[in-house]
C-alpha cells in the first residue's frame, strides 16, 4: 500500500521522479508519463506478476525486473525503453502470439485490443514458431459469455476480477504451461451473475457476449455515455450504437473509458440488458382504442383526443408518475397536473420511503451521503436492503473497501445476506423489524426483543459500532417513517452521513420532483392533498374517476381490480403494451432513458446527465408528450417551460446598480452554447427551473454537463409537513435478473436469470 | 461423506500441521486417490467444504499435476519414464512395447480387464538405473522387453493369485 506521508526519489529513464513510499514501479511511472506495457497488470486487483510484459532494467539488479511488482525505492535507477527491454517485449509478444489465431478481421476485440495495440508497437511480425498453432473451439459457457481459447493470453485478469472483485470465484486455471486454459466452475458451464467483468476486462477477444459478438466492427459505432436504466445505483454506461432500419440499435454498454460514479463496474442488467430497446413487442405508433381494438394513430389524432378528454374531465383526473422518466419529466409532469389540469391526484410506486428521510435527515441537519462516499468510508453500517442482488455497483463498492481499505461493514439483516461475508459483524434480527435497531442501540429494551436478538450476541456488536469514530449509514426499504426518525436521531449526532436505498433509476428523482398528492418538489407540502395512488385507483374502479394519465408506470402488475383501468378514460405513455397499457384508450409511445436527455437521481442522491444516445423511429420522450397535450388544451408554453428567457425572472435586473442589464448567467451560457433556450422541447431549462425550485439542486451546472456526478442534499428541506405514508411504500425487489418493465421485455435477461439462480419474480413499472 | 477409518484419522492429523487449511490440499489428494484409485468427485466436494475453498480450484490442483488423476487407473498402474536418462537408454521403446503388449495405445489408458493401465510420466529419480518404471509405488529397473514381460506376467499372476 502506498504511503503517502513517505516519498521516495527514483530516477527513471535519466528524469527524476518522487512518488509515495510503497508505490508500484508501473504507476510511478505513469504518474509520470511512463508508459510500461503490462497485460496482467490491473489496477485494484491482486498482483499476477504473469506476463512479463512490464520488464525493465534497474540498475545494481541482475535480472530485468517486473515493474508490476516492485514497490518504488530512495535512490532507485531504472531504464524502460532500452534495446534490452524492448527486445524482451517483443519476445513476450512473440511467444504470446505462437498460439494466437490473428483472427483479427472477425474478432470482437479488433481495433481496441491491447495485444494488438502491443504487437503494433513492438512489432513481432515476424515468428520463428513453424509449429501448427493448437486450436480449441469455442465454447458457450453461459446465455451472455462465449470462450475462445486460442486468443487467451492467460493473464488472469478475468479470474481475478470474477473471484476478488465479484466474489463469484467462478473462474479459474486448468492445466499448466501452454497447455493453460481459463476454466469456469461448472464443467464447460458457468454458473455466476453473469455480470460480463470477465468480458470487459479482458485485453483481447477471448471472452465475448453474446449480445455483441460478430455483430459490428468497433468503430462503426458511435460511443455516448449516459446513465443506466435498471437500478436507482446511477452506474454510467457507455452505449454504443449503430445505425439500423429502425433509426437506430443498442449493440453494446461498457464502460471502459471509466467514466462516472462506477468507473469500470457494470452489473450484467446494465451490460446485456438493453435488448428491449429493439424488442419486437415495443410500440412505436400512437393507437387509439376503437370498438375494442387498438388502431394505429397518428401523433395528431392521438394528442388532440388526450388533450380533449383531459380538458373534459378537469379535475377529475388521476396521474400516475414514473420512477425511470427523467427529473425534467417528472417535474413537468407535476407541474403541469397542477397549474393546467388543477388536480393534486398524482403519484408514483414508491419503493423507498424518501419524504421520511428527506423529513427527519433535514430536521436533524445531519448529511446524505453521495455515493461516491461509499468506497472512502472507513465503516458502514448496512440496515437491511441485499446490495449485492438489488445495488449491485453499492455492493461492489463494499466488497472493494473491504478489500483495500479495510472497511468495516456492519450487517443488520432479517437474512444471512451475500455480504455478510466480507460484514465485520452481521445481526439477524426478526425479519420486518430492521427498524428497532437504533431503539435497541439507544437501550430500548422492548426493541431489543422485538429484535429477535439475545444481549450475547447484541452487545458485542453494538460495542464494536459505537467505537466507530466515523460511519457511514446504508439503509434498504425495510426502514420507513418512525424507524428512519429514529436512525438518524441515533446516529447523526455522532456525525454518520446517511443513504437510502430506493429500486428503480429515478426512484429518488421523482420523490424529489414532488410526484406526490400531497408534496410539492423539494418536499414541500401540498396546500390541498389529492388521493394517493391505491385510493386513485379505487376511485378510478368506482367510477369517479373521468380519466387516468399512466406517465410510464404499470400499476396493472401490482393491482388486481381491472375496473380501475377499464372505467376510467386510460391514457399510457409506454414503451410496450403492459398489463396496464392493454386496458389503455390512447396509447403514447415513448423513448426510454438512453433515447433522451435530461438528468436523473440515483438513490443517494447524485445528480447525473443522461445523453441521448440512440433514436426509434416513431416514439417521443414523455418530456415532448407532456407538452404536446398541453399545447393541445391550450396551456400557456412558455409558462410551463420558460423557453424564450423572457420571463421576468431572467429578464435581467430590474433594481440596484446593475438595473437593465441583462441576466448575466444566461449571457455567460447562452455565450458559451451551453443552453440556447430556443426549444420548449429543451429539458435543461426545466433542470435551471428546478435548480431554482427544489431544494439541494443548485449544483455545479459546468461540472454537471461535463459528466461529472453532482451530489444533491436534503438538508436544506423544510421537514414541516411531510407526512409519512410507510403503507403505500413497496419495494421491487428487483434482483440480478429482474428490472420491472424493461426487464421483462428483455430477451437476454430472462435468458440469464432461468439458466442462474432462480430469479426474482418481475416486479412492476 | 466420510473417508474411510484410516483416512479421516489421517485428514485429523495432517490438518493440524497446516497453518493454512488449504495447505493440506496436494498431500491429501495423494493419499485419497490410493484409498480410491482416483480423485473422485465426492472426495473433491468433501474437501471443498472442509477446506473452504471451491470445488473449481480444487480440479484446477488436480489438472496441474499429472500424478493426480480424477478418472481410475489399471490396478496395476505402469509408468514408464521417458526424460533424459531413460530416453538415452531406451525409455521411449520401453514404453511402445509395454503398449504394445498389453494392447494400450493411449496414454494413461487401461486394458479392458482393468487390470494394467500404460502412462509416460517424467522423471521418477531412478535415473542411474535406467531405464526405470514405476508399477504404483514399485520401481522396476534397468528394464527389457524381456524383463517388461516378466513384470507384468508376475502381476497378472499374482492378482490371478488373490
Amino acid at each position: 500500500m502506498a504511503d503517502a506521508t513517505q516519498n521516495v526519489t527514483l530516477t527513471v529513464n535519466g528524469k527524476t521522479i518522487t512518488a509515495a513510499k510503497g508505490t508500484l514501479l508501473i504507476e510511478a511511472c505513469k504518474q509520470n508519463g511512463i508508459e510500461i506495457p503490462a497485460f496482467c497488470y490491473y489496477p485494484g486487483l491482486s498482483l499476477q506478476g504473469a506476463c512479463r510484459m512490464c520488464l525493465v532494467e534497474i540498475e545494481k539488479m541482475p535480472k530485468m525486473q517486473t515493474a508490476c511488482t516492485t514497490p518504488v525505492a530512495e535512490g532507485m535507477v531504472v531504464q524502460t525503453e532500452t534495446e534490452k527491454v524492448v527486445q524482451a517485449r517483443k519476445s513476450t509478444l512473440e511467444i504470446l502470439l505462437a498460439n494466437h489465431p490473428l483472427d483479427c478481421p472477425v474478432c470482437d476485440a479488433g481495433g481496441e485490443c491491447e495485444l494488438q495495440d502491443m504487437t503494433y508497437k513492438y512489432g513481432a511480425g515476424e515468428s520463428k514458431f513453424i509449429d501448427i498453432k493448437s486450436h480449441r473451439d469455442e465454447q458457450q459457457w453461459s446465455p451472455v459469455i462465449f470462450y475462445d481459447r486460442p486468443r487467451c493470453i492467460l493473464c488472469y485478469r478475468c479470474v481475478r476480477v470474477c473471484g476478488e472483485g465479484m466474489d463469484v470465484w467462478a473462474l479459474g486455471i486448468q492445466n499448466r504451461g501452454q497447455g493453460s486454459v481459463i476454466a469456469p466452475n461448472q464443467g464447460g458451464k458457468l454458473d455466476c451473475e453473469d455480470c460480463g467483468e470477465c468480458i470487459d476486462i479482458c485485453p483481447v477477444g477471448a471472452l465475448t457476449s453474446s449480445t455483441y459478438r460478430y455483430k459490428t466492427r468497433p468503430w462503426e459505432m458511435t460511443h455516448t455515455g449516459t446513465v443506466c436504466a435498471h437500478c436507482a445505483d446511477g452506474c454510467i454506461t457507455t452505449v454504443g450504437v449503430r445505425r439500423s432500419d429502425t433509426g437506430s440499435e443498442i449493440v453494446r454498454c461498457d464502460n471502459r473509458d471509466r467514466s462516472g460514479l462506477n468507473d469500470d463496474f457494470l452489473c450484467g442488467k446494465g451490460r446485456f440488458a438493453f435488448d428491449f430497446a429493439s424488442s419486437k413487442e415495443r410500440v412505436t405508433t400512437p393507437l387509439i382504442k376503437r370498438d375494442g381494438k387498438f388502431v394505429a394513430a397518428t401523433w395528431a389524432e392521438a394528442v388532440e383526443l388526450v388533450a380533449a378528454r383531459f380538458k373534459k374531465a378537469g379535475a377529475s383526473l388521476g396521474v400516475i408518475g414514473s420512477n425511470h422518466t427523467t427529473n425534467e419529466e417528472n417535474y413537468l409532469l407535476q407541474k403541469f397536473a397542477r397549474t393546467v389540469l388543477r388536480t393534486n391526484h398524482i403519484d408514483h410506486h414508491r419503493t423507498a420511503d424518501y419524504p421520511s428521510f428527506a423529513r427527519a435527515i433535514a430536521s436533524s441537519k445531519a448529511q446524505t451521503a453521495s455515493l461516491k462516499d461509499v468506497a472512502a468510508a472507513s465503516a458502514v453500517l448496512l440496515i437491511g436492503g441485499n446490495p449485492s442482488e438489488e445495488h449491485p455497483f453499492l455492493a461492489w463498492q463494499l466488497r472493494t473497501a473491504v478489500r483495500q481499505h479495510r472497511q468495516k461493514i456492519y450487517v443488520v439483516n432479517a437474512a444471512p445476506i451475500k455480504l455478510k461475508k466480507q460484514a465485520a459483524h452481521f445481526l439477524q434480527v426478526t425479519s420486518g423489524k430492521e427498524g428497532e435497531f437504533a431503539a435497541a442501540f439507544s437501550g430500548d429494551a422492548a426493541a431489543l426483543a422485538h429484535l429477535g436478538v439475545d444481549t450475547a450476541r447484541f452487545d458485542p456488536f453494538t460495542a464494536a459500532l459505537a467505537s466507530e469514530s466515523s460511519l457511514l449509514v446504508v439503509f434498504g426499504s425495510e426502514l420507513r417513517g418512525a424507524g428512519i426518525d429514529k436512525l438518524v436521531a441515533t446516529f447523526a449526532p455522532k456525525g454518520a452521513k446517511f443513504l437510502c436505498l430506493g429500486d428503480y433509476a429515478n426512484s429518488r428523482g421523482a420523490a424529489d420532483m414532488g410526484l406526490f398528492p400531497d408534496l410539492l418538489p423539494g418536499y414541500q407540502k401540498a396546500e390541498n392533498s389529492g388521493l394517493a395512488l391505491p385510493q386513485m385507483l379505487d376511485a378510478a374502479a368506482a367510477g369517479t374517476f373521468e380519466a387516468l394519465w399512466v406517465v410510464g408506470a404499470n400499476p396493472a402488475a401490482r393491482h388486481a381490480d381491472v375496473n380501475a383501468f377499464a372505467k376510467p378514460f386510460l391514457v399510457v405513455q409506454d414503451m410496450f403494451l403492459t398489463e396496464t397499457a392493454q386496458h389503455a384508450d390512447v396509447f403514447l409511445p415513448a423513448s426510454f432513458a438512453y433515447e433522451k436527455a435530461g438528468t436523473v437521481t440515483n438513490t443517494a442522491g447524485d445528480l447525473q446527465r443522461l445523453k441521448k444516445a440512440s433514436d426509434v423511429h416513431g416514439v417521443k420522450p414523455d418530456f415532448e408528450i407532456i407538452l404536446r397535450i398541453a399545447e393541445k388544451m391550450g396551456a400557456d408554453i412558455n409558462a410551463l417551460v420558460p423557453f424564450r428567457g423572457y420571463t421576468s425572472a431572467d429578464a435581467g435586473q430590474s433594481r440596484g446598480p446593475q438595473s437593465g442589464e441583462a441576466d448575466r448567467n444566461a449571457v455567460f451560457t447562452e455565450a458559451r452554447g451551453l443552453e440556447a433556450k430556443t426549444s420548449p422541447l429543451d429539458p435543461t431549462i426545466t433542470l435551471e427551473e428546478i435548480a431554482q425550485t427544489v431544494p439541494g439542486y443548485a449544483v455545479s451546472r459546468l461540472k454537471l454537463l461535463a459528466g461529472e456526478a453532482q451530489p444533491t442534499t436534503l438538508v436544506q428541506i423544510d421537514p414541516a409537513g411531510i407526512a409519512s405514508h410507510s403503507e403505500l411504500i413497496v419495494p421491487a425487489r428487483n434482483g440480478l435478473y429482474a428490472s420491472g418493465t424493461l426487464g421483462g421485455y428483455s430477451e437476454t435477461l430472462r435468458a440469464m436469470g432461468a439458466t442462474h439462480r432462480a430469479a426474482e419474480p418481475v416486479g412492476a413499472d | 461423506m466420510k473417508f474411510s477409518d484410516q483416512l479421516e484419522a489421517r485428514f485429523a492429523g495432517m490438518i493440524t500441521h497446516y497453518p493454512a487449511r488449504r495447505s493440506l490440499l496436494v498431500p491429501f489428494l495423494l493419499y485419497s486417490q490410493d484409498e480410491y484409485g482416483y480423485v473422485t468427485d465426492e472426495v473433491i466436494a468433501e474437501l471443498s467444504r472442509r477446506l473452504e475453498i471451491t470445488e473449481l480450484d480444487i480440479r484446477n490442483v488436480i489438472s496441474y499435476y499429472s500424478m493426480l488423476r480424477t478418472k481410475p487407473a489399471g490396478r496395476f498402474n505402469v509408468q514408464v519414464c521417458t526424460n533424459i536418462c531413460c530416453l538415452l537408454r531406451g525409455g521411449e521403446e520401453m514404453l511402445a512395447h509395454a503398449r504394445e503388449k498389453l494392447g494400450v495405445q493411449v496414454n494413461k489408458g487401461i486394458t479392458p480387464d482393468g487390470m494394467f493401465s500404460v502412462e509416460e510420466v517424467e522423471c521418477i529419480g531412478a535415473c542411474s538405473w535406467a531405464p526405470a518404471m514405476q508399477v504404483n509405488y514399485t520401481f522396476h529397473e534397468n528394464l527389457t522387453p524381456e524383463k517388461i514381460d516378466k513384470i507384468l506376467d508376475d502381476y497378472r499372476s499374482e492378482a490371478a493369485h488373490k
